[in-house]
């Protein structure tokens, strides 16, 4: 027995490559779940896109579930994304932020012309500081924010129609059920 | 197919995080050179998110080197490194230090090799004793270099 | 010379491995000699067929045959021809060639030195090599061509990745592929042992000098690639216990540790399960490497790109000759301890203590790097394991073995004499004290660089000591047998590396700036004065390079160019500067221009001031002689092996049980 131990020790070994390629498969090895789930959104003050010189906060944003999705006009995905936002935003039910990140507000402006704006409201956050309290690393990110400010689901990456029919929707019925 | 889109579409991600192996240099306003070091020790300590197994020390991602320019704020407040290490947990996750937290999970990880080491150790010292008891590693057992045939010993290698 | 060819011949390479693999091994089975025969000519023709591709890919690199896929993506028009070399390791494909070119290069070794070996156990070593060779020439044919066409042909290629574009890198893959696959020697000869019954302990004789020198080359793999990161990425460290750079270090480990537990075999005939066991260790841990760099499961600077499909070919390879070795180890290994009994002050007890600290060290390192996909598996969160970790635990489990080694040569076999020990202990320990307590001055009470002295002086004056006694006491030509002389060497670069890493990671001085020409900064008592940018052209880049002058006391020591290339795809690339000395390296990288308009022509600059940091490579090059010289020992040349494995049988057999 003690001689089949390095073979077993192996075989463990050999099982955790298998997950390990298995895993890789369908995950991307740069998604690491955000900490901020289940806890109050931080607090921001950021100025709207449109209007440089009116300021959103948090608690303005208060009273009702909302989607906070980070996008950029530099981001290539979020250009892949757009296109399902602009179908999809209105079945959400909720409205959506949109919180444009580390970019030239004119270019973002010229963006959204160009695509079409799928958002109820565009904040802007040029110098990426308050990005880094949402724990925001790659845009697109999506973040579902309740009526009392909480972070209810965060999507990393683009969301499809199968995220949200699968994960956001449910999400935001929960928000929803517990904060109507 | 699916399957390709999906890794592509991950790949440009993180395209704003430009694959670059120049090394991240920005003159900061240090208070003084001890502070430096200390910036210099704390950002390797940490892990770029967007990056392939860098550190913040060393990676030319963008949002490296906002978190770099963080660090270097906090610091300025006074935070102390563990302070510091929090603030960038508590935002995402314990991914970004490369010196995991020892907790349940990672009990395994710091106790491990210890387990190993005393699991083989207890082996080497059984074997020890089974070895050296009884009969003699005696006199025979003194260098072969003064024992008779010493030459034919030197073939073998174990004159010293 | 169409690329066409060079897959044919990999094909009939692939026919003749079977042949090497299988035949002899039968042969050897059933007593039949014509099989067994098959062994050398199969091995020789399978090396002309994968030479031959290798040199069809490479010409294909240096005539710009971009209609070949592999080729188009890694070259380009204006690549310099040795780059164009290079690029043929550049990507998946052809390294994997270069490492079957590798394998066939020591096989034909084996096969040219072995005939002295006793025909069955030969055909088995035989045998082995070419069960290896099948399962990596499959992989190459099935999932990784190099030879696949791309039409229709671009009028250029892309471009060789520019990080690789260095020369260290160009050295750095082969050899550390010669000690990565020179293991698979001194498995196969462990497999042949167990295949053969295991009773005689001969074959760790003849085994001995393949692991040295394949254990040589690793060192030296190792020292290049860790000297180019240091030199190539602008970073100005050599060692980031990134995955990729672990899973060189895990058979460097187990090679250390096996070349001393050989030693116990060979001579006391003790340990002989051990030292199978790390036999394969050793090699598994290599081709566990390959699987981490290509497969993607780990997350590195280095790693390939990846595909799952080829994940899973090596994952079952490595399931397979990994798997059944082991099994094959655990129903044949030898169930009773055999080899003559020692006191516990011995040197087997010395050098089974290294053993264990050495194999925990490398099971540390594996788990670790192995840790956050464990994570993953298990639902533990997503965890980054790195620098604090290992840079926590590998000198802790390494100082046991520095402390002893000063002992190592002093010690003999079986029973050693304590007051011999005990006079060691006390000059090396007052000569370590002694100079710690004046570097303490000079480091300003900086505890690692004191430490650092300590344990150099320490190990050293044991080394020492060592080589004066012989001095003294034998005549000229019988002091030093080569594999004492290795041995030496060995212990001695591991105090000079010692020193190298601990002075260097406590002293060094690291400063970012902004300079306009002109302006200087003093770090460590050297001046640092910029005197501007400008532009230069190379083959295939173009370069900001920076002129930055070091003066001491307003003497000129070295002018420097640091430079920032783009390549031909923009992909841009630092190429620091180094001031190499014996005892200080000056480092110079080049960053951004301060600001857009740049009236003032400042740039940001990082400056580096890095004492001893040659050491530590210095240390790894004796090491990596200490093995080589230790390969060259005449005693293993095997000479009438009739004669020898009689008198090894004897010797041991006593306390041989027959399995």
């Amino acid at each position: 027995m003690k001689r089949l131990l390095p073979f077993l020790v192996f075989m463990g070994l050999v099982g955790l490559f298998g997950f390990g390629i298995w895993w890789n498969t369908w995950h991307d090895a740069r998604y690491v779940p955000s900490p901020l789930i289940g806890k109050p959104a931080p607090d921001f003050a950021l100025p709207k896109l449109d209007a440089p010189g009116q300021t959103v906060t948090k608690a303005s944003l208060l009273g009702k579930p909302y989607l906070l999705n980070v996008f950029a006009s530099w981001c290539v995905a979020c250009a892949e994304e757009h296109p399902v936002l602009m179908a999809d935003a209105r079945q959400l039910g909720i409205p959506l932020v949109g919180y444009d990140y580390k970019d030239e507000p004119d270019d973002a402006r010229r963006w959204l012309r160009e695509h079409g704006s799928p958002y109820d409201l565009v904040i802007a956050d040029q110098p990426g500081r308050t990005a880094i309290d949402f724990g925001v690393y790659g845009a697109p990110e999506s973040f579902l924010i309740d009526a009392k400010g909480v972070i209810r689901y965060k999507h990393i990456g683009p969301l499809t129609p199968e995220v949200i029919a699968k994960e956001l929707l449910p999400a935001i019925a929960a928000a929803k059920r517990e904060a109507p | 197919m699916r399957l390709r889109l999906a890794m592509l579409a991950a790949l440009l991600m993180f395209a704003g995080a430009a694959f670059a192996t120049s090394g991240a240099i920005e003159p900061l306003p240090f208070k003084d050179h001890a502070q430096e070091v200390r910036f210099q020790n704390l950002t390797k300590q940490l892990r770029c998110m967007v990056c392939q197994n860098e550190n913040l020390a060393d990676s030319n991602a963008d949002l490296a080197r906002d978190l770099r320019l963080e660090v270097f704020q906090l610091m300025q407040q006074g935070k102390s490194d563990a302070e510091i290490k929090q603030y960038l947990v508590d935002r995402y996750s314990d991914f970004v230090l490369y010196d995991p937290p020892l907790k349940p999970g990672t009990l395994l990880l710091w106790f491990g090799p210890l387990a190993i080491l005393l699991a083989g150790g207890a082996v080497v010292a059984l074997a020890v004793r089974r070895r050296s008891r009884g009969n003699g590693a005696s006199d025979n057992d003194k260098p072969a270099a003064d024992r008779p045939g010493a030459d034919e010993a030197a073939d073998t290698g174990d004159d010293w | 010379m169409t690329p066409e060819l060079g897959q044919l011949a990999l094909v009939l390479a692939f026919l003749l491995a079977v042949a090497q693999g299988v035949l002899p091994l039968i042969g050897a089975w059933r007593g039949n000699r014509a099989l067994m025969a098959v062994a050398r000519p199969a091995a020789a023709g399978q090396a002309v067929f994968v030479a031959m591709a290798f040199g069809i890919l490479a010409w294909a690199f240096l005539r710009f045959d971009f209609s070949v896929q592999y080729v188009a993506d890694n070259s380009n028009l204006a690549l310099p021809w040795y780059y164009r070399i290079a690029a043929v390791w550049g990507a998946h494909e052809g390294s994997l060639l270069l490492w079957i070119l590798i394998l066939n290069l020591w096989t034909v070794a084996l096969a040219a030195l072995s005939h002295k070996l006793p025909e069955v156990f030969a055909a088995r070593v035989l045998g082995v090599m070419g069960l290896v060779a099948i399962g990596f020439l499959a992989f190459i044919i099935f999932t990784s061509d190099p030879f696949g066409r791309l039409l229709p042909m671009p009028a250029d290629g892309a471009d060789l990745n520019p990080v690789l574009q260095d020369p260290g890198m160009t050295f750095h893959p082969p050899v550390l592929y010669m000690g990565y696959v020179g293991f698979s020697v001194a498995f196969a000869f462990s497999i042949a042992a167990l295949l053969g019954g295991e009773v005689e302990q001969a074959w760790v004789r003849w085994a001995r000098p393949w692991t040295n020198a394949a254990w040589g080359f690793l060192t030296l793999g190792i020292v290049a690639g860790s000297w180019w990161a240091y030199a190539e990425l602008g970073w100005g460290g050599w060692w980031f216990w990134d995955p990729v750079e672990n899973a060189s270090f895990m058979p460097w480990l187990v090679g250390a540790a096996l070349i001393h537990a050989q030693a116990i075999t060979e001579k006391r005939g003790g340990l002989r399960a051990w030292t199978l066991l790390l036999s394969i260790f050793a090699f598994s841990l290599s081709l566990l490497g390959t699987f981490l760099v290509r497969s993607g499961v780990l997350t590195s600077v280095h790693a390939f790109a990846s595909d799952p499909r080829r994940g899973v070919f090596i994952l079952a390879f490595l399931a397979v000759v990994v798997g059944g070795s082991l099994l094959l180890y655990a129903l044949r290994a030898p169930k009773v301890a055999g080899g003559k009994p020692f006191r516990v002050v011995s040197r087997e007890t010395a050098l089974l203590i290294g053993n264990l600290m050495l194999a925990t060290a490398a099971a540390m390192v594996l788990l670790g790097t192995l840790f956050p996909l464990l994570g993953d598996a298990l639902h533990l969160g997503r965890i980054s394991v790195g620098p604090p970790y290992f840079g926590l635990l590998f000198p802790l489990l390494m100082l046991p073995v520095v402390l002893l080694l000063p002992f190592g040569p002093f010690l003999h076999w079986g029973n050693a004499d304590g007051g011999v020990l005990k006079q060691v202990a006390l000059r090396a320990g007052i000569a370590a004290a002694a100079c710690a307590i004046v570097a303490a001055f000079f480091v300003h009470g900086q505890l690692k660089a004191v430490a650092g002295v300590a344990a150099t002086v320490w190990v050293a004056v044991g080394v020492l000591l060592y080589a004066l006694k012989r001095w003294r006491e034998l005549p000229r030509g019988r002091r030093y047998p080569a594999e004492m002389a290795g041995m030496l060497l060995a212990h001695l670069g591991v105090a000079v590396f010692v020193t190298g890493v601990l002075l260097s990671e406590s002293l060094s001085v690291t400063h970012d700036v902004r300079l306009a020409p002109g302006q200087s900064e003093a770090i460590a008592g050297y001046a640092y004065r910029f005197d501007g940018v400008h532009r230069v052209e190379g083959p295939n880049w173009r370069a900001d390079q920076g002129v930055v002058t070091v003066l001491r006391d307003g003497r000129t020591v070295a002018v420097m160019h640091p430079q920032k290339r783009t390549y031909a795809r923009e992909q841009v690339q630092t190429e620091s500067a180094v001031d190499a000395g014996l005892f200080r390296d000056l480092y110079v990288a080049l960053g951004e221009p301060m600001d857009a308009n740049n009236v003032e022509g400042a740039w940001a600059l990082r400056l580096y001031y890095k004492p001893f940091v040659r050491w530590i490579w210095g240390g790894g090059l004796l090491m990596m002689l200490g093995g080589f010289v230790c390969a060259g020992d005449r005693r293993f040349r095997i000479k009438r092996i009739a004669a020898e494995s009689a008198a090894a049988t004897g010797a041991i057999a006593p306390q041989e049980s027959p399995a």
